[in-house]
């Protein structure tokens, strides 16, 4: 498993070297390490925030004094503006979260 | 050469991967930029050196300010990255890259990216500087990516006049605006794509250009490769990436992020109250006018004496004509020498002889542009926290 790996890793960086200009870029990002901090509805939260965006959006949004406000709207505005699919039912719970976490 | 410590750091990570049993991106550290929840990893990209990480998805990275000491030109691998939307074209391939000229033109065009080359080219030098740049200083804070000073950089760009394209296709008469879009989109089809717009007057004053070119190089894939919109002076929103669609229209542009984001109060200086929001707003256009030390690092220990300031000013293109330090904490001001002119565009390097005394001292930098403006002692405010350039501050300890 591990030696087909590399054989794998060695083809790819001698197709690199040997094709110059004429290729695709094939750019390739750094996993992402940021996550969610433990809270109430982790999966929730999870669930929904994470098709479109990384954890870090949030992690490093200020810390508000009104924080439920802050995050009610932010949370609307992920629906009503960016189109994110979230069920009313979990509108509450990520607000929640957000607000307790944030 | 390779020096042992790096050798030793090389295998420890080497070892550290293999018991991890993969590749994850290891913060190599972290840096706190000055406001709170400031601390950010230092994280490396293809092309990039270590960078400060905004978020990975999509990425967002900032300079290490201490960079913009290097010289007025920001390196390629150090220039901040910014994306709104997830989806990148990470596997686009610039040989079957098309960009597309369409909309009220008399001659619809697809071109390559040697079409482009092939044309007579011009360069500019010019600062590209994010609208959220210096975000999170605000205060009262405000949502959005919180960015201390780094989401800014100077380079020189080559490429070929918008006009150039666009008198090629033809513009018809009755057309009012240009609009732009580039390959990278959003990841759900009910989130807006990142569309901008400028006036046809603007989009054909010969100085806004289409970039392959950047400090010699191509464009970094995260800036923007293989063409991007350059617009001088003007906020990095509009200096749309993986650029492969222009269309003319006959009336002004209304998707989200014209009409709804990226606007800032229609009031005098742009300001608000503090916590109010506007009556009215107008899109985000030129920069205001800035400048920086970047010789001292905010909470510098200097020794007494004589020693030389240096920094860097620009503004929205009228160029700058004078910046004046303080350091008395703005009680009295001297004029800087300033540095080689590279265009009224780009940022104009200062350096200032000065004698420190014992003590805690406040340095400041004002700038004043060949227009007359000037930044102010105390900070305007909007709610999405854009166009900062307060006098800026740097707090040292002499001794």
């Amino acid at each position: 498993m591990q030696r087909t790996a590399l054989l794998a890793i060695s083809l790819a960086v001698a197709a690199l070297v040997g094709s110059a200009l004429a290729a695709p870029v094939n750019y390739k990002t750094p996993d992402e390490v940021a996550a969610f901090k433990p809270g109430p509805n982790l999966e929730i939260v999870q669930g929904n925030c994470s098709a479109c965006h990384s954890a870090d959006y949030i992690n490093t949004q200020p810390p508000m004094k009104d924080r439920k406000g802050f995050w009610q709207a932010e949370v609307t505005k992920m629906i009503k503006v960016y189109g994110a699919p979230i069920d009313d039912a979990d509108v509450g719970k990520i607000v929640d979260y957000l607000a307790a976490t944030y | 050469m390779f020096d042992r410590r790096d050798l030793l750091k090389g295998a420890g990570l080497a070892a550290l991967a293999a018991t991890m049993n993969s590749t994850k991106a290891l913060a190599l550290e972290t840096v706190t930029l000055p406001f709170v929840n400031g601390e950010r990893p230092l994280v490396k990209y293809p092309q990039k050196r270590p960078m400060i990480g905004l978020t990975s998805r999509p990425p967002q990275l900032e300079t290490p300010f201490a960079i913009f000491n290097d010289g007025p030109i920001t390196p390629n691998n150090a220039f901040f990255v910014r994306y709104h939307l997830s989806d990148l074209p990470y596997n686009l391939d610039p040989d079957k890259f098309t960009i597309e000229v369409k909309g009220k033109v008399d001659r619809p065009l697809k071109l390559s990216l040697k079409d482009i080359r092939k044309m007579k080219a011009t360069e500019i030098v010019a600062v590209n500087q994010c609208s959220g740049n210096s975000r999170g200083l605000v205060e009262p804070r405000v949502a959005g990516g919180q960015l201390a000073n780094g989401a800014m950089g100077n380079a020189r760009w080559r490429g070929v006049p918008l006009k150039a394209v666009l008198d090629m296709a033809g513009v018809q008469s009755g057309a009012r605006q240009v609009t732009f879009n580039g390959m990278d989109g959003p990841v759900s089809d009910k989130t807006p794509d990142f569309v901008k717009a400028l006036d046809i007057d603007h989009a054909t004053d010969g100085e806004v250009m289409l970039a392959y070119g950047m400090n010699g190089e191509d464009l970094p894939f995260l800036n923007g490769f293989p063409l991007r919109l350059i617009v001088p002076g003007y906020y990095g929103t509009y200096w749309v990436k993986h650029l492969n669609e222009i269309t003319v229209i006959d009336n002004v542009y209304d998707g989200f992020w014209m009409k709804s984001a990226y606007r800032i109060p229609d009031t005098p200086n742009n300001a608000i109250e503090p916590g109010t929001a506007p009556k009215a707003t107008i899109p985000i256009n030129r920069f205001t006018i800035r400048s920086f030390i970047t010789s001292v690092p905010d909470g510098a220990k200097l020794k007494a004496g004589g020693t030389t300031l240096r920094g860097i000013a620009f503004d929205g293109g009228k160029g700058i004509k004078e910046i004046q330090v303080s350091t008395d904490g703005g009680k009295t001001w001297t004029s800087a020498k300033l540095g080689k002119d590279l265009g009224k565009y780009s940022f104009r390097e200062w350096k200032l002889p000065v004698k420190l005394v014992a003590g805690t001292v406040e340095l400041k930098v004002r700038a004043t542009g060949n227009g007359g403006e000037t930044q102010p002692d105390t900070p305007r405010w909007n709610p999405a926290g854009y166009l900062r350039n307060v006098v800026e501050t740097v707090r040292v300890t002499v001794a």
